[in-house]
């Protein structure tokens, strides 16, 4: 067998096949639907293989969502204990266990939740512990829906994981807001956002190409200095539509950070490992043509 | 291989006792003796890999089961609960999902190696049709357990799935309501689909068995392709262990860096956010596409414009594949002594990822944006359609007419008489 | 040239010597590389079965003890188990504490009940023995009598008679006013 045979081996094919494939995949945008404009990079920490979330910005985004998002948004999966565990926004290494963190404990106590009489099985409500979860806004989901206009708020709780490019999905979203365009066909109840998914071709009346983005129920919902951040940072719309997004993200992944950190060990061992592994493979192969 | 003498001596008291009553002992060291090819290259190791896989896939998934709860309204929480609450669950569920498709990479190439040494030719037709049922039994078993978490993805792929069934002229509607247990997907199919998913990997690993016993009554192929006589296994072969299993680990653990690096640094990146979204089962989204590794069949489901047609076409791509060994004429197993069928191959790797880039498209869509078409029959001629026809066209006719008719004709290079002929050669070049 | 093919004396047992040592060492390295990442594997597959947060952070409640009246008892769900909370008449109260330091180990009333508040007896309901639930005014001495293997228990919740090796458990609770306790 000659070399130039030897070019054209089934590895040689399939790698430049997976190579070829990969080129296409990354030159196109892969299943963007509809024309929304593409997310802007709000420049978070959490992002890279080393990036943790910045506790400020985690508790300054919990204040806008307790105040701002809460009335209309639930976030069914998240406890207030979660606020006090490892890399989350309350977190203080003084307790390891998040129910005995008095941070977490006193936001808790803000808010009350649903619960019956333990005796009489009466509805009752009472004020929130660190074991409870995050109360929601409304009794179900129908009584959101109807609230709304029909469109029920959905849950936050794992938002960053359900949009594409999560968090610069809902900061650019939270902060993009615009007047609709021209020519544009609004049904009432419904506002315009460049960086929501839609296709709005169909009620276009200007000229060229429809608008990028779509309709969506909820109006802007913030305004400057809505909240009053304890850390003296300025609220402008901008500030908070990038804490909240990065709250968003870290109760979407709590356990991103400590996926992180014991990646980073897996494959410095996997690495050694097939180090050794192949060290030990050439003297076992020594001197067998193969 | 197949007669290969068994050289185990019991050497304790114990292990004679042992050997008369249960020869475990005997079985494991004629394993690891085993006479192996001694040119098996590195695309041979997959069927190690391969097995990992599944032990991987079967173990976390137990694990996963202790925590899950198979009901319409808890089965999303209890799969936030496992990322949450759980002491290491986010690990666990995270190893199931990117398993899935790790294991998809490992069968796909796997099959490609087989496809491209012959490794389906007499005598070993019997290891290439179990494979192939392995396949078909993982794709099923994939697609129930995408249903578990119970998001949209999960629901609507659900639905349109089983709606296939429903495509079946007849008896189709009374099986698809059967198959789901009532008029729509709910929690009746919820909990068989946990069910079965929970079952199927055991039968894919008692065909496994199978798998390898076939194996090892034909005998392993290897990259030349050719048989190797008794008289030269001495020469040719290595005894599996330490040779085997040392290669084996060691691509083994190049593949957990892979694998590593999806679960640690992008476990979302080959899933789809719509499964964040709990199903609601009165709001598609607004683009549905199965999991990556079904593109390439979903794509030849959405070429036929007819809907039984097309439940037949996407079948029958993967039914084709078990008549291989009796469609292919060829004398020659391996692809490295066929210059003509190599380029096929090459065309046909090309269209295999390039049905799986149709898959994901919207149909309508033009494949190269802004060119003026012209409408043929149902839709734009520069449109995902009429790739996808085209892509589909030759994924049938490289697995039958082009497999029988070159076969017939082709010319192959001359072969060497043994394999360690050629190993001696680049030996030599080496020098 | 077979040589350069056929290796006749595996991979071993080539030459010995140093060269032997140092390819061990290598296989050694290997191998317990391959263990490590065994223990590593198992690890999170045994510790996923630990009680999860949700679980942990239910570890405490609070209950309201106006609702008990005197001579009975109310029986309420803690950590999965239940808790007897006992309002104790004079009657009882007199017989237990009058009996000094009893049971297993010998404890007296005192020891089981947090001062000021002697008449409300706290302890989880499941008897030592195997953990069945006692039923309430039985038995030989008037507290609890275990139905699955015949243990005696006293109105202060001590074992008298029967198979269990110890006394009814205190559980951890502190007094958060006169009328309400807090359990764990």
């Amino acid at each position: 067998m000659s070399k130039e045979k030897k070019i054209v081996s089934f590895r040689k094919i399939l790698v430049s096949a997976i190579a070829a494939a990969g080129i296409v995949a990354v030159a196109s945008p892969a299943l963007a639907a509809g024309g929304a404009k593409h997310p802007r990079d709000g420049g978070f920490s959490f992002e890279g293989p080393f990036g943790t979330f910045d506790q400020g910005q985690l508790q300054r985004g919990y204040k806008v969502y307790r105040e701002v998002c809460a009335s209309c948004h639930g976030m069914d999966h998240l406890h207030f204990r979660n606020l006090g565990d490892k890399h989350g926004p309350f977190w203080n290494p003084k307790y390891p266990n998040p129910n005995d963190n008095p941070v977490v404990k006193a936001l808790a106590k803000e808010l009350q939740v649903a619960d019956i009489d333990s005796e009489t099985g009466e509805a009752l409500m009472r004020d929130a512990t660190t074991a409870d979860k995050f109360p929601n806004p409304y009794p179900n989901a129908t009584a959101a829906a109807a609230a709304n206009g029909g469109a029920a708020p959905p849950d936050l709780s794992v938002m960053a994981k359900a949009r594409h490019d999560g968090a610069n999905y809902i900061y650019s979203l939270l902060s993009g807001y615009v007047a609709p365009p021209k020519g544009l066909k609004m049904a009432p109840g419904q506002n315009y956002n460049p960086y929501m998914a839609g296709d709005l071709t169909p009620f276009w009346e200007g000229e060229g190409h429809a608008p990028p983005g779509g309709f969506i129920a909820m109006p802007a919902p913030l305004r400057a200095g809505q909240v009053s951040y304890d850390d003296g940072t300025e609220a402008t719309v901008d500030q908070m539509s990038k804490d909240v997004a990065a709250f968003i993200m870290w109760a979407s992944e709590p356990k991103m950070v400590e996926r992180k950190q014991a990646g980073f060990g897996v494959l410095i061992f996997l690495i050694l490992f097939a180090g050794i592994t192949y060290a030990s493979y050439r003297k076992i192969w020594k001197g067998v043509a193969h | 291989m197949s007669n290969h003498e068994s050289t185990y001596v019991p050497k304790t008291a114990i292990e004679r006792w042992l050997d008369t009553r249960l020869p475990i002992v005997r079985f494991g060291m004629d394993y690891a003796n085993l006479p192996t090819p001694r040119n098996l290259n590195y695309w041979w190791t997959f069927g190690g890999i391969l097995a990992i896989c599944l032990m991987t896939q079967i173990i976390s998934g137990i694990v996963l089961a202790m925590h899950y709860t198979p009901h319409i309204g808890l089965a999303f929480a209890s799969v936030e609960r496992i990322m949450r609450d759980v002491p290491g669950g986010w690990l666990i569920r995270y190893v199931h999902a990117n398993g899935a498709s790790m294991f998809f990479i490992a069968v796909y190439l796997h099959m490609l190696r087989g496809l491209y040494y012959g490794s389906y030719k007499a005598p070993r037709e019997m290891i290439w049709i179990i494979g192939c049922v392995i396949f078909f039994l993982m794709i099923a078993t994939a697609f129930l357990g995408y249903v578990l978490p119970w998001g949209q993805m999960s629901f609507w792929g659900a639905e349109v799935i089983t709606n296939l069934i429903g495509a079946i002229p007849v008896v189709g509607e009374p099986i698809l309501i059967w198959l789901r247990g009532g008029p729509a997907i709910d929690n009746a199919t919820l909990n068989r689909f946990f069910s079965l998913h929970y079952l199927l990997p055991f039968v894919i690993a008692g065909c496994v068995v199978l798998h390898l016993w076939a194996l090892h009554a034909a005998g392993q192929n290897n990259p030349v392709g050719i048989l190797i006589p008794k008289d030269r296994e001495k020469k040719d072969m290595l005894p599996f262990h330490p040779y085997f299993t040392v290669k084996d680990g060691f691509a083994i653990i190049l593949f957990f860096i892979l694998f590593a690096v999806f679960v640690f640094y992008n476990p979302n990146a080959l899933g789809h956010a719509d499964n964040y979204i709990p199903a609601n089962p009165l709001q598609t989204p607004a683009h549905i596409v199965p999991e990556w590794y079904m593109l390439p069949f979903y794509a030849i489901l959405r070429a036929v414009p007819d809907k039984f047609g097309g439940v037949v076409a996407m079948f029958a791509a993967i039914g084709i594949l078990f008549v291989l060994p009796w469609i292919d004429r060829s004398s020659v197993r391996s692809m490295r002594y066929r210059p003509t069928m190599k380029i096929f191959f090459v065309i046909f790797l090309f269209v295999c990822f390039g049905l799986g880039w149709c898959g994901a498209q919207l149909p309508d869509a033009p494949v190269i944006p802004g060119m003026p078409s012209f409408t043929l029959l149902d839709g734009k001629l520069n449109s995902y359609l009429w790739l996808t026809r085209l892509f589909t066209l030759y994924y049938f006719a490289f697995l039958g007419p082009i497999m029988f008719f070159v076969g017939l004709k082709e010319k192959p290079l001359p072969i060497p008489a043994s394999i360690s002929e050629p190993v001696l050669k680049t030996e030599a070049e080496k020098a | 040239m077979a040589e350069s093919v056929v290796n006749p004396e595996g991979p071993e047992g080539q030459n010995g010597g140093g060269e032997a040592t140092r390819r061990d060492f290598i296989h050694i390295a290997a191998g317990a590389a391959a263990a490590g990442a065994g223990a590593m594997i198992a690890w999170p597959l045994i510790n996923q079965m630990s009680p999860a947060a949700d679980t942990l952070a239910l570890a405490s409640i609070e209950f309201d003890l106006s609702k008990v009246q005197e001579g009975q008892q109310v029986v309420i769900k803690w950590q999965g188990k239940p808790v007897f909370v006992r309002y104790r008449t004079p009657a009882e109260l007199a017989k237990v504490t009058s009996e000094g330091a009893v049971g297993s180990p010998p404890q007296t009333d005192v020891e089981r009940t947090k001062a000021g508040h002697e008449k409300y007896l706290v302890v989880v309901g499941s008897c030592t023995h195997l953990g069945c639930v006692p039923t309430f005014n039985a038995g030989d001495y008037g507290g609890w009598f275990c139905p699955c293997h015949g243990s005696h228990y006293d109105a202060s919740g001590r074992i008298r008679k029967g198979p269990a090796p110890l006394n009814l458990v205190v559980p951890n609770y502190e007094y958060l006013s006169d009328t309400r306790v807090k359990i764990g």
